[in-house]
């Protein structure tokens, strides 16, 4: 499996990340490095082995049904770049 | 369990310039999960409050803050499966949806597209007394719901709200097996019923606590059952998915528009072209939403902050023994019960806050003539005025003594509905009514004979033309019922008329 300049356009795009056209090839490259590196994983033989979630016996952690956070609106727009009125103010998106 | 023996409603039946055509429906309603904190933070799911303060550092994606599942939006998912009576996974995972949108700070929806916590089930959908669909249910699985944007608070930017981030969604998926627009509305509406019996979804569909997306394609007569026999989803034709719908009106006529739609293509020699669209209340059309196509690639993985949810088959055991009376089982009982049509079980059964009130109406009285007043006389009345039952000026034990009235003979049918109409507006005991504005019949055949008399010998010419034609007695009657003012007991009335007549 190989990567080529579109896919990695691609995939760029899908995560909003900027990357110029001299950069794709570098980005590509790296791609079908880690994409090698799976490849190699794949030669495993995992045929009725369930699969690893945790190395140590961990239940998920639940929580209980009760309001612990909130209440503090200022304190989630404070990093935005523009907030107004108490939203989040972005480029206008509109379907 | 009882079980009212129904025949599938046939299906909708268009026709084309060329041919007739049916259609093929499926449904993906996204329910919020009645809960005080979200899925996966602490904040609140309450509805209406100020921008941005119902927002935990989690639902912003902070760097750094990781998501602990709320168990009870879990009991609720295993609660609404257990209603749909679905297969529970013991085993199921939570897994990332990735996409860019504004109202979605992760950029991602924890989701589960592998391993949903609730597998198949199956909803009943009354389409009439003795008709209904069978409607399968695929699968529900747990996920987020997403911020809310808005576009016209000004005009180059859009403000974004997140206060539904990260809100519990259960999305049940329908299989296709669903046949016109009306079983589409009734679908939800059944949904929304054994939900809100469950107190899982609150169904409230103007504040988003019920959506619905819809899946629609056209086939030929005959090819659904093709479908039915080998399972080849090919025959049914390219479906569209109409995105986002929030009234069981809109969803109809989407259905209907869309269905138009590609039946006009296909007719054209064209070809439907799988996509999203979305419909326009405004036009009542539907339109492609093209942003959405490159965005399908969603790019689903495990979720690695979260470990595969593992529950016990005991914990689901305690969940279902806790299960309420469902709106098909208590419908049946009803109806065997109490004597009353389905028609009428339907109506009492609709919602569970209604049932519960007629039963108490109903105990230790006649269900049917309780069936009569609880859905004639009072429904009919507060629907009048825009009211729910909870908002009834007449409580259970009022109609109940109304009821106990009549059938002790104290008054007569009549008079009840006044009597109704005077405990609905002023309140107060009806016995007591009764007594003090002596409303009480008049069964003592003495007086009623008395005044018979006088009005016979007032008017003997009306005796003479009543004598040839005895039809004429009902003026009699009449005239009785007025100069007691509506107390006399008609039937005794009437038989005494009849006798003195016929002297």
């Amino acid at each position: 499996m190989s990567i080529d300049l579109e896919t990695a356009r691609r995939v760029a795009h899908l995560a909003r990340i900027a990357v110029s056209d001299e950069d794709l090839p570098a980005l590509a490259d790296e791609f079908n490095t880690i994409l090698g590196f799976i490849e190699q994983l794949n030669e495993v033989d995992v045929d009725g082995v369930e699969p690893m979630t945790s190395v140590t016996p961990m239940r998920l952690k639940r929580r209980p049904d009760e309001i612990t956070a909130g209440g503090y609106a200022e304190r989630i727009l404070s990093n935005a770049p523009d907030a107004r009125e108490g939203f989040f103010a972005v480029p206008k998106v509109v379907e | 369990m009882l079980d009212l023996a129904h025949e599938a409603p046939k299906p909708k039946v268009i026709s084309g310039a060329k041919s007739d055509w049916e259609l093929v429906i499926g449904l993906e309603v996204h329910a919020q999960v009645s809960s005080k904190a979200k899925l996966f933070s602490g904040a609140s799911t309450r509805f209406g409050a100020e921008p941005n303060s119902n927002v935990a550092f989690v639902d912003a994606a902070m760097p750094g803050m990781l998501p602990v599942v709320n168990e009870f939006c879990i009991a609720q998912a295993v609660r609404t499966g257990l209603g749909l009576k679905a297969q529970i996974n013991l085993v199921s995972a939570f897994d990332r949806k990735n996409y860019f949108y504004p109202d979605l700070p992760q950029g991602y929806q924890i989701s589960q597209l592998y391993h949903p916590l609730v597998g198949e089930g199956e909803v009943l959908v009354d389409m009439g007394p003795g008709v209904a669909r069978r409607v399968r249910i695929e699968r529900i699985h747990v996920e987020q719901d997403a911020g809310k944007s808005i576009h016209d608070m000004d005009p180059t930017m859009s403000f974004v709200d997140l206060n539904r981030t990260g809100v519990a969604l259960m999305e049940i998926v329908s299989r296709p097996d669903i046949r016109g627009p009306e079983e589409a509305a009734a679908y939800v509406a059944k949904l929304r019923q054994i939900m809100r019996y469950l107190g899982t979804c609150d169904g409230n569909m103007q504040n988003g606590s019920l959506r619905a997306d819809v899946n629609v394609s056209v086939c030929k007569p005959g090819d659904y059952e093709r479908y039915q026999e080998t399972g080849d989803h090919r025959v049914l034709g390219t479906r569209c998915e109409i995105k986002n719908m929030n009234s069981m009106r809109f969803i109809q006529a989407a259905i209907e528009y869309e269905a138009r739609r590609q039946i006009a293509i296909l007719e054209d020699g064209g070809s439907i072209v799988q996509e999203t669209r979305l419909y326009d209340p405004d036009t009542g059309e539907t339109r492609s939403m093209r942003s959405k196509e490159e965005a399908h690639d969603y790019r689903y993985f495990p979720d690695p902050d979260l470990l595969p949810l593992e529950i016990e088959q005991d914990w689901v055991d305690e969940i279902a023994a806790t299960l309420p009376e469902l709106p098909d089982e208590k419908k049946a009982r009803f109806v065997t019960e109490y004597g009353m049509t389905e028609y009428d079980a339907g109506v009492l059964t609709a919602e569970t806050e209604n049932a519960a009130f007629f039963e108490e109406v109903a105990r230790g009285r006649d269900g049917k003539a309780a069936a009569n007043w609880v859905i004639n006389d009072l429904f009919g009345r507060l629907r009048k005025e825009g009211h729910g039952i909870g908002e009834s000026p007449v409580s259970s034990g009022q109609l109940g003594g109304i009821l106990d009235l009549i059938a002790k003979g104290d008054i007569s049918g009549k008079i009840a509905k006044d009597l109704f109409d005077i405990v609905y507006t002023e309140g107060g005991d009806p016995a007591e009514i009764v007594e003090a504005r002596r409303m009480r019949q008049v069964t003592d055949t003495g007086a009623i004979e008395a005044e018979v008399d006088k009005i016979i010998a007032a008017n003997p010419a009306q005796v003479e033309k009543a004598k040839a034609n005895p039809k004429l007695a009902g003026w009699f009657v009449g005239q009785v019922m007025k100069a007691t003012g509506g107390k006399a007991n008609p039937q005794a009335v009437n038989e005494i008329v009849s006798r003195k007549l016929g002297d």
